[in-house]
């Protein structure tokens, strides 16, 4: 194939800037304006300057609820992620197994986020379903509704079920580049099969394992059409994440403040891409190590 | 054109103007006076980008932050970003 490295090229990127332009730069560019509006329709708005920050910055309930997104956020990292990874290792390499285990693992991502919160009340539920069945037979008075740890565990346990595909598709497309050769190498030096994972998969995986984390940690800080499908924030605020205050807000008109959460969270979410971006231009040059 | 939806007044057109020709300005100074990346105290590699970019970021942090802690205004908060900025691209 013939590269082009014509000096004009970057004419070529003109149309696609100026149609990211319109797409991505003007509606940003809005709700930074809008957030300094006190704006109930867009003909009867007030110039009120910082005031939505302040109260934001100074309001205890968007702390916490910050503190609960970031719980949540660490939470199911640090299940999906080893999870998915032993998975993809189990996983065979070829033969019919890896297309059935594939579509099965693909299956979760592909319902619409809406509907999951209501399939997981119905398993959760005691009378039918197998979920609330099974604590009962155990003895736990399992109670999503009023119990804010129960309800904790619910929104994990459906995060974990809807995603955790996601890092084992991520693993395993990594782990099937590795050639025969290292495994082959690493059975002459008669390495262990934690050496194998630590010293040949791990590293072969760490690039794409950190586009996974941070994939999983942005989703996951703006949680929420399952969480509040689950139990609308409650019980009393305890699932009450960035997302759902967010939510709320928008829908109750509130687009003044809204748009100034929507900055702060816009920069926080930044800042994380950032952290991750330069973590993984570190590692690839080896600065890490 | 009728911009009136965007809600455009001019001081959040003047705060995009200053983004948009400090933009401008490391533009033409990259062209003028290419400069290699450097690893600061941050031990990472920037470019003069990365640290106009790590200055605005953490600007608007400061902005936060002040607002959080003495309410507005912020011309205190803009005197420490000022600060931060000259710090940023000095020692990062």
């Amino acid at each position: 194939m013939k590269t082009l490295n014509h000096k004009h090229g970057w004419a070529m990127v003109i149309p696609a800037t100026i149609i990211l332009s319109i797409v991505g730069v003007l509606p940003l560019l809005t709700v930074i304006n809008y957030s300094f509006f006190d704006i109930f329709i867009l003909d009867k708005r007030f110039w009120i300057g910082l005031e939505w920050y302040q109260e934001l910055m100074q309001s205890p309930r968007f702390w916490a609820s910050l503190g609960r997104s970031l719980l949540f956020s660490t939470l199911i990292l640090t299940i999906q992620l080893p999870l998915g990874i032993l998975i993809a290792l189990a996983i065979p390499k070829r033969g019919i197994w890896v297309a059935i285990c594939l579509m099965t693992m693909s299956v979760p991502l592909l319902i619409p986020w809406n509907v999951i919160p209501i399939i997981w009340l119905n398993y959760l539920r005691i009378d039918t379903g197998f979920l609330g069945q099974f604590f009962d037979f155990i003895g736990v008075d399992f109670d999503w509704k009023f119990n804010p740890i129960h309800t904790w565990l619910a929104l994990i346990l459906m995060d974990v079920w809807h995603w955790t595909s996601l890092v084992i598709l991520l693993a395993y497309s990594s782990l099937s580049t590795i050639p025969t050769a290292y495994y082959q190498a690493a059975a002459i030096d008669r390495a262990s099969r934690w050496q194998i994972f630590r010293y040949i998969e791990l590293p072969k995986m760490s690039g794409i394992l950190l586009m996974a984390i941070l994939l999983r940690f942005m989703d996951s800080l703006m949680i929420y059409t399952e969480a509040f499908g689950i139990n609308s924030g409650g019980p009393q605020n305890a699932t009450l994440f960035l997302g759902i205050d967010l939510g709320e807000q928008i829908k109750a008109f509130d687009y003044g403040p809204s748009a100034a959460r929507s900055v702060i969270y816009f920069i926080i979410i930044l800042f994380i891409v950032w952290a991750f971006k330069t973590a993984l231009d570190r590692q690839k040059s080896g600065g890490l190590k | 054109m009728n911009l009136s939806w965007m809600a455009w007044t001019w001081p959040t057109a003047g705060f995009f103007i200053f983004i948009a020709l400090a933009l401008i300005t490391m533009t033409v100074w990259g062209i003028k006076a290419p400069q290699a990346p450097r690893v600061g105290i941050l031990r990472i590699e920037t470019t003069p980008g990365d640290r106009l970019f790590i200055s605005l970021l953490g600007s608007a942090f400061i902005c936060l932050a002040w607002l959080g802690m003495f309410g507005s205004p912020v011309y205190g908060a803009l005197i420490v970003c000022c600060i931060y900025a000259l710090g940023v691209f000095r020692w990062v």
